[in-house]
């Protein structure tokens, strides 16, 4: 599998390039916002020389380039901190520490990755099966009145907000049925049924909605597929529709679904805040949302690399598969 | 009782009456082809014979009767023993026809499967057979690939091995060998004609080619506006058809073996050379030379065909003649000047006339688009001129604001020559321009050419594959082969007494129109391979 590697390669590559660009990119942006960093890390009531001091300890006052060169050092090689009494190593891959915390933004990765991680590969799994399954069942059915309540459920699906799937599933299945205990989250290390039960919610609220989208574009890549020469091929020698439909039709209208699974996937780790708000669940798309407001630059960057990451492998998954799908598909 | 038994059946789509009341009969092992041209409702009777209109919303009337089964009343599990077991269909494009996501053995034991109870792997050795008998070699490893890595007529093969498989009495072609080269056609015809021997199958072929129908059958049935114009042997109506639009249909089917009617008035004045012309293609280890040192002049008033099968070139080098594509070696000059970029004076006329005109833009547009380009602005001008070009191909001047929609597609194919005259050319480049047209229209639009010819002192350059078509309208005809010209000379001399062999291949591969001469050259042929 020497195509395999190269490709790989290439992949991972383009990656460091990629998540290099995206942080250039955020230092720019920050640079240039309006605004008193040292002032807001510090809070309100600082005195003029806390907040000088502050700017002074966090390099506000250096300039962007000589910023930007400390937070590659700190990627490289590491970076030491003063805690105040002693001096601290903050080891290779430093992303450096928060303004606002103190923490070290690869410790606080750490900790938020697995919760988003949970999250969206749980909600993945229900939005495939679901969308993809009804996409299918509503493309067999075309015309008869079981596709008619599908594209019904599904248009009441994608047009309703997330927060309001999330709400209405807490309030009847935890405060009237008292089925679940309130979403906490549980590490999937410490306790898998607990993970599970806690999550359950979460994945349905984020799947529900994305399953929607992903019925409607099954239905229509099955549609598009079932016309197709080949479909005729099969009926013409007396197969059966479940083969034509489950076999025939179905992978021949996977690409597309792929394709938009990666694209789900990617933005999903970063950006289901308002599930994760919702339920609790300490994700990175809440710490982003709280690291922007208060403009804490480190951890800003290291949530967006994060995010920029998993884009950059899920998509890069979606092309193996492809050729995995469809052998005319050549990995370059 | 006969294998196939049609009695007025009528189909129709909506409004229009694809079939109307059409009756024959096929006996066990007989071979019938409906012949017509496009709309005729050919193919909708094939579909009828394997119930393929159920569930679609086409409105069936009629009977028709496979193999003692009532295709109309039988149920949907019948009609599956039918579909494939009892009558089995060859489709037309090969290159849609098999799933691009499975091997081609898989798909052949997928469809045996269903019409034998045998294990997957009985399924797949039989695939194996069916492969090696319609001549694929290496059968067991090419039984893994997918369709794309097999050339087109592989691929037909391989649908021939898909009907073989289920070892069924009937085999219906719709249109086997229209989107193959002819000498790959020829191949495929022996390969049904040898088939049919060995199993004692019948056959019903559909297909718009009288010259395909007059090879593989025995009995012929005219089709035209979905009834049957003439029905008998093969002999007596390509021989001596009695129908009008069966002596229309035939006169109009070009000759391989006649030269041209009224042949160009060739000057001395050299309008088109080319030198040394090659185009090359990919990078690196892709590379490949599409057209590679070819020499050719068009001398004013002649017409120079340029023949050749699919990949030999031919497209790539018309597209340099115009200046459309430039080439990597060589030149290209246009009354002694070197000629590079378009050139008013050297026009083209593309192969589909649905495609090659914007739907959205009326005719009459189209065709002032070289006016304008020209740099004339008077509107008064340009409507009169187009008006003028119009009439002058066979239109009418009111067509002026008429989207290509409303046009059929001889009469699209008469736009684009319009367009090409607008511009006042000396030489137009004609890339396969009757290829998607039905034979009559054909004829039409190949008199139009002639006659702008003969009138303008054109010089037209005619690029096809279609070797009885370019024998019509060339005085000298170039043979093209994977990027070179094998040969070249006057029409008659290449056709009459071809040196190179694989003219020689060619021609001996062009289907004829007499059966008796067909089965004479299927022998010749065979002999040939052996």
């Amino acid at each position: 599998m020497t195509g395999f590697g190269s490709f790989a390669l290439r992949r991972l590559v383009g990656a460091v390039v990629t998540l290099f660009a995206i942080s250039v990119i955020i230092y720019v942006v920050f640079y240039a916002t309006p605004g008193n960093v040292a002032q807001i890390t510090c809070g309100p009531r600082c005195s003029p020389a806390q907040v000088h001091q502050v700017a002074q300890q966090l390099r506000l006052d250096d300039p962007l380039w000589s910023r930007y060169w400390h937070f590659l050092e700190g990627i490289v090689v590491g970076q030491d901190y003063s805690t105040g009494t002693s001096v601290a190593h903050c080891s290779a891959p430093c992303l450096g520490l928060s303004y606002q915390t103190g923490q070290q933004v690869t410790q606080i990765i750490l900790t938020k990755l697995p919760v988003s991680l949970s999250l969206v590969a749980g909600a993945m799994v229900i939005w495939l099966v679901l969308g993809v399954g009804t996409g299918v069942l509503s493309a067999w059915r075309r015309g008869r009145p079981t596709e008619r309540a599908l594209t019904a459920v599904t248009l009441a699906g994608l047009s309703t907000p997330v927060f309001v799937i999330g709400l209405v599933l807490m309030i009847v299945v935890c405060g009237q049925l008292q089925l679940l205990p309130f979403p906490q989250y549980v590490a999937l290390t410490d306790d898998p049924e607990q993970w599970a039960w806690n999550l359950l919610l979460p994945w349905l609220s984020l799947a529900l909605v994305e399953a929607a989208v992903f019925t409607r574009l099954t239905r229509a890549s099955m549609l598009e597929t079932l016309a197709e020469d080949h479909i005729r091929t099969f009926r013409a020698y007396g197969v059966g529709e479940r083969s034509i439909v489950g076999r025939h039709a179905l992978r021949g209208a996977l690409a597309p679904v792929i394709a938009l699974n990666a694209n789900d996937v990617g933005s999903a780790v970063g950006g289901a805040v308002l599930t994760e708000t919702l339920f609790g669940l300490p994700g990175i798309g809440q710490e982003l949302v709280h690291a922007v407001s208060v403009v804490d630059l480190p951890v800003v960057v290291g949530m967006v690399l994060v995010i920029g990451f998993c884009v950059v492998i899920a998509n890069a998954v979606a092309d193996v598969l492809y050729a995995v799908a469809d052998r005319r598909v050549v990995l370059v | 009782m006969s294998l196939v038994e049609v009695t007025g059946l009528t189909v129709g789509f909506g409004s229009l009456k694809a079939v109307d009341g059409l009756s024959f009969r096929l006996e066990r092992g007989g071979a019938l082809a409906l012949v017509g041209e496009s709309g005729s409702g050919k193919s909708t009777v094939a579909s009828a014979l394997l119930g393929l209109h159920r569930g679609t919303g086409a409105r069936v009337g009629g009977s028709v009767l496979v193999a003692g089964t009532d295709v109309e009343r039988a149920t949907d599990e019948e009609l599956r023993r039918l579909r494939g077991g009892t009558a089995a269909m060859v489709f037309q494009d090969p290159l849609s026809a098999l799933d691009p996501y499975y091997a081609i053995g898989d798909q052949i034991a997928e469809v045996h499967r269903v019409h034998h109870r045998v294990s997957r792997r009985a399924a797949r050795a039989r695939a194996v057979e069916v492969l090696d008998r319609v001549g694929i070699p290496d059968a067991r490893r090419r039984a893994r690939s997918r369709p794309h890595e097999f050339s087109g007529g592989m691929r037909q093969r391989a649908l021939i091995a898909m009907a073989l498989a289920c070892e069924p009495q009937l085999l219906i072609a719709d249109e086997p060998t229209t989107a193959l080269d002819v000498t790959v056609q020829a191949q495929i015809l022996d390969l049904l004609h040898t088939l049919r021997e060995e199993t004692g199958m019948g056959l019903l072929l559909v297909t718009h080619d009288v010259g395909v129908a007059a090879e593989s059958v025995d009995e012929v049935l005219v089709m035209r506006h979905g009834r049957a114009v003439e029905h008998g042997p093969v002999g007596t109506v390509l021989g001596a058809p009695r129908a009008a639009y069966t002596r229309e249909l035939l006169g109009a089917v070009p000759r391989v073996d006649a030269p041209r009617a009224v042949p160009g008035q060739a000057g001395d004045e050299i309008v088109l050379e080319a030198t040394g012309l090659r185009r090359e293609f990919g990078r690196g280890k892709r590379r490949f030379a599409a057209v590679d040192d070819v020499s050719l002049t068009v001398r004013r008033g002649e017409t120079l065909g340029i023949v050749g099968e699919s990949g030999s070139g031919k497209t790539t080098l018309g597209r340099m003649l115009v200046g459309l594509l430039a080439p990597t070696q060589g030149a290209v000059r246009h009354d002694g000047r070197p000629h590079t970029g378009v050139n008013p004076a050297v026009q083209m006329v593309f192969q589909d006339p649905v495609s090659s005109l914007n739907p959205r833009r009326s005719v009459g547009e189209s065709i002032a688009d070289p006016l304008r380009a020209r740099g004339e602005r008077d509107e008064a001008r340009i409507r009169g001129r187009v008006r003028e070009l119009l009439e002058r191909v066979g239109l009418e001047g009111a067509h002026y604001d008429r989207y290509p929609h409303e046009f059929s597609g001889g009469q699209r194919q008469r736009v684009g020559i319009a367009r090409a005259l607008a511009a006042d050319p000396r030489v137009i480049v004609c890339d396969e321009p009757v290829s998607a047209l039905d034979v009559t229209t054909q004829a039409q639009v190949v008199a139009l050419l002639g006659e702008l010819q003969r009138e303008l002192g054109l010089a037209l350059v005619f690029v096809a594959h279609d070797l009885a078509v370019v024998r019509q309208v060339s005085d000298r005809v170039a043979v093209m082969r994977r990027g070179r010209i094998v040969e070249e000379g006057p029409a008659d001399e290449v056709y009459e007494s071809p040196k190179d062999p694989y003219t020689e291949q060619l021609l001996a591969a062009v289907p004829a129109l007499d059966p008796q001469a067909a089965a004479r050259r299927r022998t010749a042929r065979r002999e040939l391979a052996a």
